[in-house]
């Protein structure tokens, strides 16, 4: 293999398309006959639909058809399911309540947005206006919002049938007693109650949905801002509306973002595919920016109380927790792993913590549904002990990066040593995190910093530091460890690289891209694994009749898992093409060496290129015999492993001591996502992680009022990141490959946001401390009046 | 979300508009106010009245002793001011602190009087600068001191069948000091807090605030407690800042920040008039 594009920032081909305005979008999708749907949404978070009234609605102009929640409920149909189980301590199955396409009468909504009844008409214009027509009459329950309320005695319920609005308890670690033991041994315990708070994902695309049935051809297509079309297929014909599957296309076009909210299949997917069938014509629904902040799978929203317990020399002796998660109202489809196996499986982070309990419940609310949001329980994890460990360093008056390191797991690379065990089910496949942590303290300037800080206090300014080193867990995920741990799908991702006669290569992936760059990363791979030009080869994907297979993108899994299943491919590819060359050439193939897309006779000059091989696989003249035409493979790649990516997030603020106004000064990421395909891609994606992950520390935050209102729905009240609000970013890297797939590559993607976010509550409880305020924990986002309230206790 | 259906016009001249001008029917300006409103369907106006062109309604210039902006200017035409930058530097400052360069290339001086949302900036530069705010309507123009025009929430002395078409203000003599000082919503970086402040030469000042209540106000009490602007004295000027006044409340500021965030950008300011 050549390397001359693996490791180079080679620009992505796919922007062009992206800058020039010209990416297609399912809302720039078109279709004959087109109608629009709108949808009548519950006001309340938690009502009973007592009537509905259509009279109105349906005279309206345009108007094509209206469906409600009763007549849904006449078909059968009995709603949108979940793909992971968890099960209760005490073995039962979860609580899994149905989650329905519509409310029917009699029924109750269970979080602001939920929708009664659906409204299709010629435009979509007439389709609001009817919509708004419709009249419901509703009967108003009490509602919560809160899982920890949920929880307590007298809490509104969700689902009659989940007693105490519990969906599973669950726990994981060493047992309790010998956790309250080390605990109880301890010489200090540091202790913290927090929320990690509710996030609204805020992909820049709202979701939009197209189904289109063809009577003449008895076939569906759905058009969807997916980041997974054949598992949205999966479970739409399997599992909800009982189609054919060979009879239904998905497709995914260009996708504006997910960030995890569009892993997910949302009841109004399968709502415009039935439907579409009903009225014998093609239906669009694209969200409005309000009901995408409403309606868009929510994230994180955990109520924790975490202790850590130390020995007299400050070596972490055990670890526990109790955590309330939020699952909103329904199941969402990976909703019950977050929490669980992406959360709890995390607790070792990088450090050879001996004990570690958690104790887990899931909770239903009155909310929309919380399932992954970039990092998907891993920056809960991370945050919950990096929190502890710079407090514990304040406490305990330690230097946050000496406890750190005496802590640390100690390098392994998970080849000639072996993978870390850990106390929470995974075993880590390769690890230095003292190099990363080195790396950020020698970029930061520690030493001159603590100076820096004593000065800037005396004059009555706050500068504070914070650390975060954290490990996660990509790659998602062998199939056999994810099936034992409750999954209901496999995790493995499919491949086919096509090569056409003349050597140009096509290349079917399952890992839809929405901004990551796979056409330009792929590409990468292949053109430097069979030595060909990069424009030689282009990326499929997003089809769900063109790709054979695929569970699609997220969980950092797209190069790790989907990128190897390319490479499984393209060593059937060159298998086959060696059998052929060597007929060709009139030679043994073990006498042939492949590099620079040719094989050559090795010692000799004698060779053949690729692209001869290839028209002889398509033109087999003259052929070795028995050898099938053709040169196509396709491969499923099943991960040995989870890939753990590792990494040292240091931020640097100021805080202004008379409005609480927190300044992001610096902040250094130090990651090492294992090996590098292309260092600009890279780069971008851990930029978009950082900015989301600062952003959760300082400025974003879903606020329901106790009536279960979004009260800061809308780009007004929800503070995004921008870019004035962030320094630039000061980047570096280390590369200790994976050791487990063909690649090396461990995962990018949310490194980001899994490490940022604890690295900057702790720089401003750490400038806290050093103006005098020994506060434990300030309530995220940290805004002005949270840190200046602080400051007055 | 998409608005209801209306009928959209653009009259050339004022008069034209106000022909137009009914109980069904709505001012269009820079539309970054009204459209928002629109969309959300809170505002159901049957015709749309664009203002943003006409000629008269466009302009910043001299007049006597006076700097009038026409209502249509937009806040990147007064930012961009030679005039003001000369007369009214604290337009310019404040201007640079609305919005993002597309806002503040639509949204004009008369459409952020004529909304008069709590939070908005100019309300309380107007105040500070002595403006004037010139309505004309079928029956003829009134004028409207600033100290008058803010009326509550969301309202202001604006009758039906008005429209906004110009802002005068005294040209500050030679040595008057202003400044105006923000603290930012961080979702729509509307103001929290702002604060105008003005110092004429004899010592006199003028200060006035915007999102601290319902409406902007001018605090007489701080101005009248600046005295000689020494370091008590403004001490005990801050100390007054927007005593009696029912506070704005929302998940960004409680009552009791918002007074604490008064009283610091008031001293801001003040502070940034004494040199
Ligand atoms: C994202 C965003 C950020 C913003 N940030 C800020 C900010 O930081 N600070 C700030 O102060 N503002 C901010 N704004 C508001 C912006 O400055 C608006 O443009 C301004 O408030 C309204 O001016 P307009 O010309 O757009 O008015 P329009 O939206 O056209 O009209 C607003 C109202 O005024 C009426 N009206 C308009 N002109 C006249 C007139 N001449 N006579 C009578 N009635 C009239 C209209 O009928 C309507 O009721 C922001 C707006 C947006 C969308």
């Amino acid at each position: 293999m050549s390397n001359k594009y693996i490791g180079q920032s080679v620009r992505r081909t796919e922007d062009k398309r992206y800058i020039t305005g010209k990416g297609r979008y399912t809302d720039d999708i078109k279709l004959v006959g087109m109608t629009h749907a709108s949808f009548v949404r519950s006001p309340y978070a938690h009502a009973r639909v007592i009537s509905i009234d259509l009279s109105a609605a349906q005279n309206m102009p345009g108007v094509v058809a209206i469906f409600t929640g009763d007549d849904i409920k006449a078909t059968g149909i009995v709603g949108v399911p979940t793909g992971w189980q968890v099960n209760f301590k005490n073995g039962d199955t979860m609580k899994e309540p149905p989650h329905p396409l519509l409310i029917a009468t009699g029924s109750t909504s269970k979080h602001i947005g939920d929708p009664v009844a659906v409204v299709i008409a010629e435009t979509y214009a007439a389709a609001v206006d009817a919509s708004e027509a419709v009249e419901v009459e509703w009967e108003e329950l009490d509602a919560v919002t809160d899982p920890f309320k949920a929880a307590q005695e007298g809490a509104a319920l969700v689902h009659a049938d989940a007693p105490g609005n519990l969906a599973f308890d669950w726990e994981l670690g060493n047992p309790l007693s010998e956790v309250d033991e080390a605990i109880a041994q301890s010489a200090h315990v540091t202790s913290l109650e927090f929320v990690n708070q509710r996030m609204i994902p805020n992909a820049i695309e709202p979701r939009a949905y197209i189904g289109h049935y063809e009577e003449h051809i008895d076939k569906y297509t759905l058009y969807t801002s997916t980041q997974n079309p054949h598992l949205i297929r999966l479970l739409m014909c399997a599992f909800v509306l009982g189609l054919p599957e060979h009879k239904v296309r998905v497709l995914g076009p260009d996708v504006g973002g997910g960030f995890g909210s569009k892993i997910f299949h949302y009841t109004e997917e399968a709502l415009v595919t039935w439907a579409s069938k009903q009225i014998n014509r093609p239906i669009k629904w694209t969200e409005t920016r309000s009901e995408a902040f409403m309606l868009d799978a929510h994230g994180r929203d955990h109520v924790t109380k975490a202790e850590m317990g130390f020995d007299a020399d400050g070596n972490v002796q055990a670890l526990r927790i109790k955590t309330y998660a939020n699952l909103g109202a329904y199941l969402s489809t990976f909703a019950p792993a977050v929490p669980t196996y992406l959360h709890g499986t995390l607790l070792q982070g990088l450090y050879t913590t001996p004990k570690i309990h958690i104790d887990l419940c899931g909770m239903f609310t009155h909310t929309v549904a919380v399932d992954a949001y970039r990092g998907a329980g891993r920056p809960e994890a991370t945050y919950l002990l990096e929190r502890l460990m710079d407090l514990a360093a304040l406490e305990m008056g330690k230097d946050p990066v000496q406890l750190r390191k005496q802590n640390f797991i100690p390098a392994f690379n998970g080849v000639s040593e072996p993978g870390y065990q850990t106390q929470v089910a995974l075993q880590y496949d390769s690890g230095n995190y003292q190099g990363v942590l080195d790396r950020g303290v020698e970029m930061l300037g520690y030493e001159n910093f603590r100076q820096m800080q004593r000065e800037a206090a005396q004059n009555g300014k706050l500068l504070g530091v914070g650390f975060s080193t954290y490990v996660e867990a990509c790659g998602i995920a062998p199939s056999a460890v994810v099936g034992a741990l409750g999954a209901r799908a496999g995790l493995y991702e499919s491949a086919q690289v096509r090569v056409q006669p003349t050597g140009k290569v096509s290349v079917y992936s399952g890992s839809h891209s929405h901004g990551q760059g796979h056409e330009t990363t792929f590409a990468q791979v292949v053109a430097d694994k069979l030595g060909i030009p990069m424009e030689d080869v282009d990326i499929i994907h997003g089809d769900s009749d063109a790709v054979a297979f695929g569970m699609g993108t997220y969980g950092s899994r797209s190069l790790a898992v989907g990128g190897s299943a390319i490479v499984k491919s393209i060593e059937k590819v060159l298998e086959k093409g060696a059998k052929i060359a060597a007929h060709k050439l009139e030679c043994a193939e073990g006498d042939l060496e492949y590099a620079e897309g040719k094989w050559t006779v090795k010692g000799t000059d004698q060779s053949v290129s690729f692209g001869d091989v290839a028209l002889t696989a398509y033109v087999p003249h003259v052929y070795p015999q028995g050898l099938e035409p053709g040169l196509d493979f396709s491969s499923f790649y099943d991960p040995a492993n989870f890939t753990y990516p590792f990494g040292c997030h240091i931020a640097v603020v100021e805080v202004d001591t008379e409005t609480g106004k927190v300044t992001l000064k610096r902040f250094i990421a130090v990651d090492d996502v294992g090996n590098v395909v292309n260092p600009m891609i890279v780069d971008g994606q851990i930029h978009g992680g950082l900015a989301q992950g600062i952003g959760q520390a300082l400025l974003e935050g879903a606020i329901y009022d106790e009536n279960g209102q979004l009260i800061n729905g809308s780009y007004m009240d929800y503070a995004m990141p921008r870019a004035d609000d962030l320094p630039m970013f000061e980047l570096d890297r280390q590369e200790t490959p994976c050791p487990h797939n063909p690649l090396g590559v461990k995962g990018a993607g949310e490194a980001g946001c899994i490490g940022s976010t604890p690295a900057v509550v702790n720089a401003v409880i750490d400038a806290l401390w050093s103006g005098g305020h020994p506060v434990k924990d300030i309530r995220m986002p940290l805004t002005p009046e949270r840190v200046w309230r602080a400051m007055q206790s | 979300m998409i608005s209801y259906e209306f009928d959209y016009t653009r009259p050339d001249t004022v008069e034209a508009a106000l022909d137009l001008l009914d109980d069904d029917s709505k001012i269009l300006a820079g539309g970054h106010s009204l459209i928002p409103a629109l969309k959300l369907r809170l505002s159901a106006p049957g015709k749309l009245i664009d203002i943003a062109r006409i000629p008269s309604l466009k302009g910043i210039k001299m007049d006597g002793n006076e700097l009038v902006i026409g209502a249509a200017a937009t806040h990147s035409d007064i930012l961009e001011s030679d005039l003001i930058k000369q007369h009214l530097p604290m337009f310019a400052e404040g201007a640079a602190l609305i919005g993002d360069p597309m806002i503040r290339h639509k949204g004009t001086l008369g459409g952020s009087l004529a909304h008069a949302d709590p939070s908005a900036d100019w309300p309380a530069m107007v105040l500070a600068a002595e403006g004037t705010v010139v309505v004309q309507s079928k029956t003829g123009t009134r004028s409207i001191s600033s100290d008058d025009f803010f009326t509550g929430f969301y309202s202001t002395a604006l009758e039906s069948g008005e429209i906004i078409t110009e802002i005068r203000f005294p040209i500050p003599a030679e040595g008057t000091k202003m400044t105006y000082q923000k603290f930012v919503q961080p979702a729509s970086r509307f103001a929290i807090v702002g604060c105008a402040a003005l110092r004429h030469p004899d010592g006199t000042a003028r200060v006035a605030f915007t999102g601290v209540a319902d409406a902007p106000f001018r605090d007489t009490a701080v101005e009248n407690a600046v005295g000689d602007w020494s370091e008590e004295a403004l001490e005990a000027a801050v100390a007054l800042t927007a005593q009696g006044m029912e506070f704005n409340v929302d998940h960004y500021a409680s009552e009791t920040y918002r007074h604490h965030l008064a009283r610091v950008y008031c001293r801001k300011a003040l502070k940034a008039l004494l040199y």
